[in-house]
This record gives structure tokens, C-alpha cells and sequence, in this order.
């Protein structure tokens, strides 16, 4: 049964020292969610017959891919074994786990003092983990490590906790052992948090100052703004002011998560909780941002504030050409929940009116992209991933490239493109593989450091257009699976790049316009030249099909022209049939499009285009 | 399996056509078509509607055989006199198909001509088909038909080559089919065709060019040639899809097309349709041009399909069925379409443009006569009847003729 302390603080009346803030960091699959399930069950938030697996994710996509996209805050009581009489509130901040989302992990990490480090005890910890580990660290958060799925056969409890320990800095005695599933040791794990996170300190009778570490968008009750107060009190019904916009909004309701809402009179020092002021767009309550009141606010607003930067963008296109409002609908809701969606209208040649749509990366894009098609019933053309290029004209002007068929034609001095500090955690026997993949990669060593006897540790700068292309496949293959990856931004580097272009009968496909490295475009080029060929049927005359540097042409291949589009034979009895038949070969052809006078399959943009194969980092469960 | 009938709505018991059917008949031509549902074997790459057993029971108990095939199609003939009433039409033509109408008596290809000729009597100049299988007429039979009114003939010769007729799984001797020509002019046959199929698996250019060679030797005057279809359900299909014989090429159907029209123009002959090639007008068959022509015809047998005035109907399939439904006195129809003015229209198109006489340009839309220059532009149609107002196809664009059609229905 759970064990429900009898006083329970009441939100903004709970003495900070009462009150624990930590987060969870694990990787996908390693039974963060379960975990979160057992600790609303152990604390009776969640009675029993209510619970359904993995409570805190709420979209679909979430439960299904088994991930977490937005964060949650549900508020605790717990009153540790050793004293039974001490109600302690503990908030349990659930943060995104995917590399995409650094920025949000960031903030939400920012609104706790400790963290569960959560390793599944067969599998080790991945490199994603390890990156959030070290943003934990360097925000001074306490770490609480904990090895999940001790209860499984595979399970390597001691060789982990080893790996644990080093990389943590504690004895492997120190490490938590439980199972989510089963719910051993969940109940010490709590009553750790409580011994071992620091409480909140604040300045109780300062202004108030809340850091908003998630912004949601709900169809009823429009944004729902989770916070951590750091000093002061907000109450309910007074005005606050946005700190960054100076926007103010009328405080209609304040309250906690448990894990339903639940409204208050207010939020004290320290503590974690919601709130709604009728807005209908979560751009107008950015994570990060600091909360204030209107009246006797305060001045200076909390650091760490970012605006969320796209860094990798996709030409999102209707299949259908009439689908186009529809597609604008679907992305202007999308955006009042995902303050770092953008998108302008776009047009292209070749695949009509659609959007240039800027992501923070392969799975945001991924994500966004199924939720379009599978909430808005849209079948979508997805151009292959790009990042954005700073290209400087011999003279002097900029221009920021965020569409490849918009290089630039003219006399070009320097182009800057985005790199990563990319993490690589494996086993030692794959470093050959590795560095091999980032080399061809154009990468550059940074170094390499040994977790354990079999693991390690190898980083890399990579431009980032390298990771959006097929990285991570290529990775996943060539170490079995065993490979993982982290990356993020550092800056960007001046590289010598080209425009590809590729000509059907001379014409140029906007779509499928490339930037590459000038000593990979001669491959890129012979590669989709050869896979148009296949993916185009025959048509009335022959097609060069061409890869081009500007006017130099750097592959070809050649459609040889249909001979024979007739039936022989026509009789009395196979009129009908044929008449059957012309009417099918027409719908097929209006799947046609048009690029100049070559009619090309749809399914031939969707294969040469869909990144389907080609991103995925981080796609479903690994 | 043979292939299967279009979907469609039912036909009445009673075979009633909607007035509109009759509407301004008397201006059209009309022909039959009789059907004889019977082989001595299957061969691999028809999808006919034919069998090869001599006897077919259908519901009811009604016994299809092949002794009283003949009366169960003239039930259909007088079936076909009461459906169009007082139509005052002579038959034009008549084309006895198969399966193989002469496994049947001559007396009894005879006969069912017979039943035609009683209930609505024969134009003066008709023109009177059977086709034939070289291994089952000798001169005496050809002598019965001709006497019995036919007046044309067309033999299923296929290729000159055993190891190609071999894949077809065709039976007669190489050789057969020529000496059948002369057995039938012999007897007095005006109008002798040779079918022929290229684009066999197995089959050299050399080996199409001697096939051509042979048939004209026998000289015929007229000349059908089919690029192969692989039907689907058909048992070449699946030896071609588990890898046993290799699928043809359609560059290899184009260069074999080529030598077609290279050798049979050379010797005299013109095409006048897609796939067939006479040596005069009056060499054309004729019944083959109300098909292409949008004219009425009456299918009799079963599964064969008929048209009048823009019903089409299709009898049911198996022979059991068919004879079951005339002894019950009721239409053996399975099913129609009434065909509106733009299915008219697109089916006017499809099957004139593999004419020589081609579409009239005044049939196309804004968009299909745009298509139509563009073909015109790439060599797809020729120019001089283009400039009258036709829309005639090249040697390439008969190669390439259901690409057009597609364009021009526009």
C-alpha cells in the first residue's frame, strides 16, 4: 500500500526545506516513464486501478515510440522511511530525453538541485545520457545514480555500477539497484532524494522571480506555463509580466500537478507548478524566460534565456497540390505548442506550393512530420534535410541559405556552414569503424577517453549537414547497433562547398538541388543520377538525366526513350476492358508530376527525397 | 483461367435493349459474332474463353456439348431476332471465333450461319469468317464451309519455327498452315488471313523474319500480327514468373514490329489497323472494322461480349450456363454498361486511332488537340492528314499508340 504522509504541505505555504526538486536523465528505453509510473503509485497520487502505463506521456506519438517529447512537473508528497512524521514535497520535473530538445532539457534541468541518473543495468549508458549528465554537472545538480531492470536476465548490475561510479565520481556501492517494472528499491531511491537533493534556496521576500522550463499548449485551457519559482511568490489572479517581451497577462489560475492540475492559491520559494493566463500560443510563453510580477516586479531577470535556433530545414510539400491550406492549418496549430517550429511558404518547380520548415533537428523534424500526416490525414513530400548555410559574396553582402536550390549563383568569397561536437559512445571494438565514418565525414578528432575496460568515449567536430545525412544509419550499421550518439552545436567553420544540381532534358529540379563538399559532389551526383534513372519510367523520347556544378556537368545518365506503349490485340470483347484500363493509366497519371515536359512518379521524389532512410537518430526505440 | 468479364449491371431476363440502343440502327452496320467455346487443348498464353472438354453440364442439368452446340446458338440467334424486333438490317458480316470452331462439324458452322440467315438474312456482299486450326480442316471440310456461304478464312499459323509454336504449346506441324492457304483457295476462299504472334520467348529476329517469309510464300491477303501479351492467369505467365521461360523485352516487340511492316509492305501489303496488314481494301476484314468503328454486333456463346447503339452486354462464361439460360428461354447475359456520350467519345478515340483512317481532330477537347500538336511535333502523327483534320498515326506512333490515346482523351 501506499505510504500517503497525514500533513501534506499545501502549495504556497510549503517551507523550501521540505521540498526536493529533481529530474530523471535517461535514455530512451531505459524505463524512465516506468519509473515515474511507480513513484505516482508509491506516493498515491495515481491510485492503483487509475494507473495506465506510462501516465506522464501524453501524446500518442510519446506512448507509442516509447519516448518523451514535452517535460511535465508532478508534485509528490513523500515521507521518507526513516522519519514517517515529516511530509516532504517532492517535484518531479520529466524531461525530454532526446538530443533535439537540449535546450529544454537545459532549462529543465536549471529548475532542479538533483538528478536520477537512470542506466539500464544490461545495456549500460548511452551517449545522449552521458551528454545530459555532464549539462547536470555543470549545473551543479546532485547526481543520484541508479542502475533499472536489475530484475532481467541480461542485467550487469556490477560491471555498470563500475561504469557509474567512474563516470560519476562514488563509490559502486553508492549505486542504486531497482526495478521500475516490479517496483524494487523505488521506495529507497525516494527516500535517497530526499536525504541527498539539496532543497531550493530563494529570497522568500524578494520579488517574484519563476523560470518557465515548459510551455504546452492545450486545446481547452490554451498555454499551460510550468515554472519553478526562485524567489518571491506568485499569487493567483494578480498580473504578471514576461520578462524577455515585457508582455503582461492576467493570472487566471495557479496551481501544481498531482499529476492532474490542481489550482492553488499560489507558488511559494522553490517550488514547481502551473500556470494559465489565457494565451493561445506558447511563443508567448518561452521556456527559459523568466515570470515576474507586474506590480513591484523584478528587474533582472534569471539567466539562461535562449531563443530557440532551427537548425536543420526540410520543404514540406502536399502530395496533393489542393492539400496546400490544409498543410498551413495543420502547421499553424503544430506551432502553438512547439515555440521552436518555424515555417514560411515556399515554392518549388517541381513539387508546387509547400513550406520551408526549420526544425531543431532530425527527430523534431521526424516528429512534426508524422504528426502532420497522422493528426491531419496529410500525405506530405519531405525534401532531404538541410542546415543552413552563411554564404559571403565577393562583395561583402550575406546571404543566409536555407533552401539549397537558393545558393547563391555569383562570384562567392566564403561560405560558413554549422558544426557539432558530436559524442560517441561505444565498444572499443568499433573505434576503427567509427573514426573511420566521422573521417569520410569530414570530421576532426577531439579526443577519446575510456569508460570502462570495453567502453568508450570518442569526440568529434563534424559539420552538422553530415549528421542530417544518413550519420546515423551509417552508424547504427557499420557498430551493430551498439553505437550511440550526442551532438551539439558549436559554431560554424568555412568549408569549401557546391551546389549540386541535377537536370532532367535539361531542365533543373529545384527539389533536388544539394549542398555538398566539392570533393563528395562528383559522388552525390553519380548516385542520384543513377537512382533517377532506375525510379523514372521510359518516356515518349529519350531524358539525359544530369548532375551539374553550376554549368559543368559532372554525371550522366541517360532514360532511352519508350518504343512500344500499344496492346496488340483489340477485339469485340476487350473494348471495355481497354476503356477500363485507359481510365486507371490516367489516374496514374495525374500521380505524375510535371518537371518540364519529363513526367516524373511521385514515389520518385519520395524515394530520392524521403529521408525515411536517411535520418532517424534517435527514431522510435533503438 | 480465363479472364474475366467486366463488372456492370444485370441484363433483363428477357435481353430487352433501352430504346435508345435502337435509336437510328438502321444508318449503322450490323455483324455477329459467334462463339465456339471449345479446344482440343489449352495453350499457355490464351486467356480465351474456351475449354477443352467435349461435354459441360450446367445448372439445371442442362448438357452443353459439342454435338448440339450449334442449335444452342441459333436459340441465341432467334433470341437476338426478338431483342431487336423489327430491325429491318441485312447482316454484314459474320466471324465465327473461338476457342476452335472447327473441332466442330462443318455442317455445324453451317448450320448456326444458317440460323442468321433465316431470321435476318445476309447482306448480298457479307463477308463470312471462320477461324481455323490447321491440324483439324482438310480440303473436304473447306468445301462444305465454303458451299455453306463462307467466304473467308483465317488460320491460327502463329510462327514457322516448332520451338517457338513449342512454347505457345501450339500442336500443328510447321508447314501445316501454308498448305491449309492453298487448300482454301482450292476451295475457293476469296479471303485467306494467317495469324502470327512475335515476340515469343525463345524467338530470334531471324526466326520472325522466317515466320514472315513463310507466310507470305503461302500467299494469304491478309496478315494478322500480334505482339504476345502475357495475360495474367495464364500458364505462360506463370512460367515466366518462376523464372522457367524469359519475358520479352518491349525494345525487342518494338524491332520485331519494324521488321513486320518492313517485310509485308515490301511484299504488297498495307497496314490498315495497329496489328493487321492486307494486300487490297477489299482484303481487310470487315468484321474486325465494325468492332473498331463503334458499329452494333450480337456475341453469340458463351462469354461473348455484343453492342448495339451504346449498350454493350457479356454472356456468362461457362458453356453449362449459357445453354441452361436459352433452354430456359431467358437472355444468357451477365451483364452491361450503357456507355454515355464520353465513354463514347474516348472509345472512339482508342480504337480509331489504331486506324489508318485515324480520329477526327473535331472528336478532341482543348486539351486533347494541344496533345495532339505536341504528338504531331514529335513525330507521333503524320502531318498531311493532320492538315485535313485526322489525326493519323506514324510507324512510330502505331508503336507507341496507347501513349496517344491517353494524351488525346484530354
Amino acid at each position: 500500500m501506499p505510504a500517503i504522509p497525514s500533513h501534506v504541505p499545501e502549495p504556497s505555504r510549503t517551507d523550501p526545506a521540505l521540498i526536493r526538486n529533481f529530474c530523471i536523465i535517461a535514455h530512451i528505453d531505459h524505463g524512465k516513464s516506468t519509473l515515474a509510473d511507480r513513484m505516482l503509485q508509491l506516493t498515491g497520487v495515481v491510485e492503483q486501478r487509475q494507473m495506465r502505463a506510462q501516465y506522464l506521456d501524453r501524446m500518442d506519438i510519446e506512448r507509442e515510440r516509447g519516448i518523451t517529447i514535452k517535460s511535465q512537473a508532478v508534485r509528490l508528497p513523500w515521507a521518507p522511511t526513516h522519519d514517517k512524521g515529516t511530509a516532504h514535497i517532492l517535484n518531479m520535473i520529466d524531461t525530454p530525453g532526446h538530443v533535439d530538445f537540449t535546450y529544454e532539457v537545459s532549462r529543465s534541468l536549471a529548475a532542479c538541485e538533483g538528478t536520477i541518473l537512470l542506466v539500464d543495468a544490461a545495456q549500460g549508458i548511452e551517449a545522449q545520457t552521458l551528454a545530459n549528465l555532464y549539462l547536470a554537472m555543470e549545473n551543479d545538480l546532485t547526481i543520484i545514480p541508479v542502475l533499472n531492470k536489475i530484475d532481467l536476465p541480461a542485467a550487469q548490475p556490477e560491471k555498470f555500477a563500475e561504469e557509474l561510479a567512474n563516470l560519476v565520481g562514488c563509490d559502486p556501492d553508492d549505486v542504486l539497484k531497482v526495478s521500475a517494472k516490479t517496483g524494487l528499491g523505488v521506495d529507497a531511491l525516494l527516500d535517497k532524494v530526499v536525504a541527498e537533493v539539496p532543497a531550493p534556496v530563494g529570497v522568500k521576500d524578494a520579488p517574484a522571480r519563476a523560470m518557465i522550463f515548459d510551455s504546452v499548449y492545450d486545446s481547452y485551457r490554451g498555454v499551460v506555463t510550468y515554472v519553478r519559482v526562485v524567489d518571491g511568490q506568485l499569487n493567483k489572479r494578480e498580473r504578471i509580466r514576461m520578462m524577455s517581451t515585457g508582455a503582461t497577462h492576467e493570472l487566471l489560475e495557479i496551481g501544481t500537478n498531482s499529476p492532474e492540475m490542481l489550482a492553488a492559491d499560489g507558488l511559494g520559494v522553490g517550488e514547481v507548478g502551473y500556470l494559465i493566463t489565457g494565451v493561445k500560443d506558447v511563443r508567448q510563453s518561452k521556456v527559459g524566460d523568466t515570470v515576474t510580477s507586474q506590480h513591484k516586479g523584478a528587474e533582472d531577470p534569471l539567466g539562461g534565456y535562449k531563443d530557440p535556433r532551427p537548425m536543420v530545414f526540410s520543404g514540406l510539400y502536399p502530395l496533393d497540390g489542393s492539400d496546400y491550406p490544409l498543410l498551413r492549418e495543420a502547421l499553424d496549430k503544430l506551432q502553438l505548442n512547439d515555440a521552436a517550429l518555424v515555417y514560411e511558404p515556399e515554392t518549388s518547380a517541381a513539387l508546387g506550393f509547400g513550406f520551408r520548415v526549420g526544425f531543431l533537428g532530425l527527430l523534431h523534424l521526424d516528429v512534426i512530420r508524422e504528426r502532420l500526416e497522422r493528426e491531419f490525414g496529410l500525405d506530405l513530400i519531405a525534401t532531404a534535410p538541410n542546415v543552413v548555410y552563411r554564404v559571403i559574396m565577393e562583395d561583402g553582402t550575406e546571404v543566409d541559405v536555407t533552401n539549397p536550390s537558393e545558393f547563391p549563383e555569383g562570384k562567392i568569397d566564403e561560405v560558413y556552414e554549422p558544426v557539432v561536437r558530436a559524442t560517441l559512445l561505444a565498444p572499443t571494438e568499433f573505434i576503427g569503424a567509427i573514426m573511420e565514418l566521422c573521417q569520410t565525414r569530414r570530421g576532426t578528432l577531439l579526443g577519446m577517453d575510456y569508460l570502462s575496460e570495453d567502453r568508450v568515449e570518442i569526440r568529434y567536430t563534424l559539420p552538422l549537414a553530415e549528421i542530417v545525412f544518413d550519420f546515423f544509419d551509417q552508424l547504427k550499421s557499420k557498430t551493430r547497433g551498439y553505437a550511440s550518439l550526442d551532438y551539439e552545436p558549436t559554431g560554424e567553420q568555412t568549408s569549401s562547398l557546391v551546389k549540386v544540381d541535377i537536370l532532367l532534358h535539361g531542365d533543373k529540379v529545384d527539389a533536388f538541388s544539394a549542398i555538398t563538399h566539392k570533393d563528395q559532389a562528383y559522388a552525390y551526383g553519380v548516385r542520384l543520377v543513377a537512382k533517377l534513372k532506375e525510379l523514372i519510367p521510359r518516356q515518349a523520347f529519350e531524358v539525359p538525366v544530369q548532375a551539374a556544378i553550376g554549368s559543368r556537368v559532372i554525371a550522366r545518365e541517360t532514360i532511352r526513350a519508350i518504343r512500344k506503349d500499344v496492346l496488340a490485340k483489340c477485339y469485340g470483347g476487350d473494348i471495355s476492358r481497354k476503356r477500363k484500363l485507359l481510365e486507371k493509366q490516367k489516374e496514374g497519371k495525374k500521380r505524375m508530376k510535371m518537371v518540364g515536359s519529363v513526367e516524373v512518379p511521385q514515389e520518385a521524389f519520395i524515394a530520392v527525397l524521403s529521408s525515411d532512410d536517411s535520418a532517424g537518430s534517435g527514431k522510435g526505440k533503438k | 483461367m480465363p479472364s474475366a468479364l467486366p463488372d456492370g449491371e444485370p441484363v433483363p431476363a428477357d435481353g430487352a435493349l433501352p430504346a435508345s440502343a435502337l435509336a437510328g440502327a438502321a444508318d449503322r452496320p450490323l455483324g455477329f459474332y459467334l462463339h465456339v467455346p471449345y479446344c482440343a487443348t489449352r495453350c499457355g498464353y490464351c486467356d480465351f474463353n474456351t475449354y477443352t472438354a467435349t461435354e459441360l453440364r450446367g445448372t439445371g442439368g442442362v448438357l452443353a456439348s459439342r454435338d448440339n452446340y450449334a442449335e444452342t446458338v441459333a436459340d441465341e440467334v432467334r433470341l437476338a431476332r426478338k431483342v431487336l424486333g423489327d430491325d429491318p438490317r441485312e447482316v454484314r458480316t459474320v466471324f465465327v471465333g473461338g476457342g476452335t470452331p472447327t473441332l466442330l462439324d462443318a455442317g455445324d458452322l453451317v448450320r448456326m450461319l444458317g440460323a442468321i440467315r433465316d431470321e435476318f438474312g445476309l447482306a448480298p456482299d457479307a463477308e463470312i469468317t471462320t477461324e481455323a486450326n490447321p491440324e483439324s480442316v482438310d480440303p473436304a471440310y473447306l468445301a462444305t464451309l465454303r458451299e455453306g456461304g463462307f467466304n473467308r478464312i483465317s488460320f491460327g499459323m502463329q510462327s514457322a519455327k516448332q520451338h517457338v509454336l513449342r512454347v505457345l504449346d501450339r500442336t500443328h506441324t510447321p508447314g501445316r498452315p501454308e498448305a491449309c492457304v492453298a487448300e482454301a483457295r482450292a476451295a475457293g476462299f476469296d479471303h485467306v488471313n494467317l495469324d502470327l504472334i512475335y515476340g515469343t520467348p525463345g524467338e530470334s529476329d531471324d526466326d520472325w523474319r522466317a515466320s514472315l517469309d513463310a507466310a507470305l510464300g503461302a500467299g494469304p491477303d491478309h496478315v494478322s500480327a500480334y505482339a504476345l501479351i502475357v495475360e495474367e492467369g495464364t500458364q505462360l505467365a506463370r512460367r515466366i514468373r518462376r523464372g522457367e521461360v524469359p519475358m520479352t523485352d518491349d525494345d525487342v516487340h518494338a524491332d520485331r514490329y519494324l521488321i513486320t511492316e518492313e517485310t509485308l509492305s515490301a511484299a504488297g501489303f498495307d497496314w490498315y489497323e495497329v496489328s493487321n496488314w492486307a494486300t487490297s481494301d477489299a482484303g481487310r476484314c470487315l468484321h474486325n472494322e465494325l468492332y473498331w468503328r463503334g458499329a452494333d454486333w450480337w456475341g453469340a456463346g458463351p462469354g461473348a461480349h455484343s453492342h448495339v447503339g451504346g449498350v454493350r452486354w457479356w454472356n456468362v462464361k461457362h458453356p453449362g450456363a449459357y445453354a441452361g439460360a436459352l433452354a430456359a428461354g431467358k437472355s444468357p447475359g451477365a451483364g452491361r454498361e450503357i456507355l454515355d456520350d464520353e465513354d463514347r467519345r474516348v472509345e472512339r478515340i482508342l480504337l480509331e486511332l489504331r486506324l489508318r483512317e485515324g480520329v477526327p481532330l473535331s472528336l478532341l477537347r482543348e486539351d486533347g488537340l494541344a496533345a495532339s500538336r505536341r504528338a504531331l511535333s514529335d513525330g507521333l502523327l503524320q502531318q498531311a492528314p493532320y492538315d485535313d483534320g485526322r489525326a493519323v498515326l506514324t510507324l512510330r506512333g502505331r508503336l507507341l499508340a496507347d501513349a496517344v490515346v491517353r494524351d488525346l482523351v484530354d
